[in-house]
């Protein structure tokens, strides 16, 4: 737990000659050290710590929602980015916070091409669009699925869509 | 030598509007499991590829949100159901992580030698799968019968043979008992010599060298950019491996080494896989031979590890336990945090982000899986190729479908 904070000082001292105080808050629980920046900043930000800070890899991207969590004032919906660097073998956690009634961030696809279906499978579970994404469909549910199915309002069993999904008869097709 | 053979620009044949669509999959031999592609061709090249999946999509992260952290195993376990024991030891490791459990050091090493019997279990079916694919039926045959093995290990340590659901919140089912460690040297001793004939079964066989030597390139800055981790990566000159770069369990107590290449072909992603598997072997015989006496699982005045049968029955404080963690509305109490943990699956990097509301249920459970990101570069690097070499391609990215679609 020691040695990856020492490394981490170095970009953060990086960050905060960048960008001064207040673009983003940090906090640390174990050896995850993230980072909390608002959606106008994000690939800013991103841009520097894989441009300048060498976070290369960008090991994992996905979706939370808070709705309904206890104690919570932040936004509805948070996007977590883990960007690995390569050389120090250092981790990091970004986290973006969108809201209702329309979530909506920035893509990532430009800086990450491997952002591309990670970024899809968040709007399908969570109908986050990202803009300035280059294809973002459905993934893993059909395109006729009406709802966000990981959404905290959405039901464990479902609302029926397996129910009432159209089949076709071998008549029909 | 599928470029150079037909080298006339797709673009002629787009004037000529020649270009043909191939519906591939989802159910097809060659896929494995259930994953379509549609291919659209310019004769037998393959102008492009758009995976479509979500086939066996389950909901896996959803019955994340209403299942305690130790019935979730169960779940996790049919994710990559080729290594189950790497899945299991992946989220417990991050329950762990969030709830600050330190293990003890029997169940680190128990961990990492079902860790590496599992790895070498995954290897031995994608090697011998390309290889069942690609023609050389043989050595899928000797690459099975060793696996039976690695079912009978998990069957003698937890009574089931294909997912055996073995950690438990800081520790373990049960401890091995010395018919376990009987079977692993059983296959220790036998993994050389089959190891050897698969050798002499592929390395210089004709046929297969041709059918995977320079398809499906992938270069260093493409695997860094697309997220590829594991033996693709590593294929493709990017060594990274957490076992060494971020050490978990007891992988700093083991010599071993990370294999890598850089060509980045298929022929690589074997080869790596290949000597991947020896160097698991060296591990488990490492741990085997060092393996540490004492408890597997925490102490029960942690409050967090179920206790077994012997004691539940024969303790009050083994039942108190039991019943605390059984009933409902009982369960753990988490901190109101997150946490990102992973491992180095046999596919590459395998993560949970777990977000904890205090109560006894994951708030998310959200999965890194690596077959989806993989699968994910299908499209790059199958771009040129022959149709032929899709089964070649998809045989060397290993996708566990019902890893991809969760």
């Amino acid at each position: 737990m020691s040695t990856t904070t020492e490394p981490h000082a170095s970009t953060l001292a990086t960050l905060s000659e960048l960008f001064g105080d207040g673009v983003f808050t940090t906090s640390l629980f174990r050896d995850n050290l993230r980072l909390f920046v608002p959606a106008s900043r994000l690939i800013d930000l991103l841009t520097v710590l894989k441009d300048r800070c060498g976070f290369g890899l960008l090991a994992e991207l996905g979706a939370t929602d808070y709705l309904g969590y206890p104690g919570r004032t932040r936004s509805r919906f948070e996007v977590h980015y883990v960007l690995r660097n390569l050389e120090t073998a250092e981790r990091l956690v970004v986290k973006v916070g969108a809201d209702d009634p329309d979530p909506l961030l920035p893509s990532a696809v430009p800086l990450w091409l491997g952002a591309d279906w990670m970024e899809r499978e968040v709007f399908d579970m969570f109908g986050i669009r990202f803009h300035g994404h280059p294809d973002l469909r459905r993934i893993l549910m059909p395109e006729e699925f009406m709802a966000y199915p990981l959404r905290k309002d959405y039901p464990l069993r479902g609302r029926g869509e397996r129910h009432n999904f159209p089949r076709l008869t071998r008549g029909e097709s | 030598m599928s470029a150079n053979l037909l080298d006339e620009p797709g673009t002629e044949a787009e004037a000529k509007q020649a270009i043909w669509t191939l519906n591939f999959g989802p159910q097809h031999p060659a896929t494995h499991t259930t994953l379509r592609l549609i291919l659209e061709l310019d004769g037998e090249r393959i102008i492009k590829a758009t995976p479509d999946i979500g086939y066996l999509h389950s909901g896996f992260e959803k019955l994340g949100e209403h299942l305690n952290f130790n019935q979730y195993v169960t779940v996790v376990d049919r994710k990559n159901y080729i290594s189950p024991p790497l899945n299991e030891v992946a989220w417990h490791g991050a329950v762990e992580k969030l709830l600050g459990i330190d293990l003890t050091p029997r169940c680190k090493y128990i961990r990492v030698i079902i860790s590496e019997l599992a790895r070498i279990h995954d290897h031995l079916l994608c090697t011998g799968a390309a290889a069942l694919d690609l023609g050389a039926f043989t050595a899928f045959l000797y690459a099975f019968n060793l696996r039976e093995q690695i079912n009978d290990i998990y069957e003698e340590m937890s009574g089931y043979r294909y997912h055996p659901g073995y950690t438990r919140v800081g520790g373990l089912l049960q401890d091995f008992n010395d018919r376990v460690l009987d079977r692993i040297a059983k296959f220790q001793a036998s993994f050389q010599s089959v190891y050897v004939d698969v050798e002499k079964l592929l390395f210089r066989n004709r046929i297969f060298l041709d059918r995977l030597r320079g398809v499906g390139r992938l270069s260093k800055q493409g695997a860094i950019a697309l997220s590829c981790t594991g033996p693709i990566a590593r294929a493709s000159g990017v060594t990274y491996d957490i076992r060494k770069d971020e050490p978990y369990l007891a992988y700093p107590d083991f010599d071993f080494q990370v294999p890598f290449t850089e060509e980045g072909d298929c022929w690589a992603r074997f080869i790596v896989r290949m000597e991947e598997m020896r160097q698991s072997h060296k591990i488990i015989g490492q741990a085997v031979r060092k393996l540490p006496k004492g408890p597997v699982n925490v102490p029960i005045a942690e409050k967090l590890p179920l206790p077994d049968k012997l004691t539940t029955y024969n303790s009050m404080e083994g039942l108190i336990q039991h019943f605390e963690l059984i009933m409902p509305n009982r369960g753990f109490e988490t901190p109101r945090d997150e946490v990102y943990a992973a491992i180095e699956s046999s596919n590459g990097e395998l993560g949970y982000y777990l977000v904890a509301d205090g109560g006894e249920f994951a708030w998310r459970v959200r999965t890194r899986p690596p077959s989806f990101i993989h699968f994910a570069i299908f499209p790059h690097i199958i771009k040129d190729h022959l149709v032929a070499d899709v089964v070649a391609v998809l045989g060397s990215l290993n996708i566990i479908a019902a890893e991809l679609d969760r």
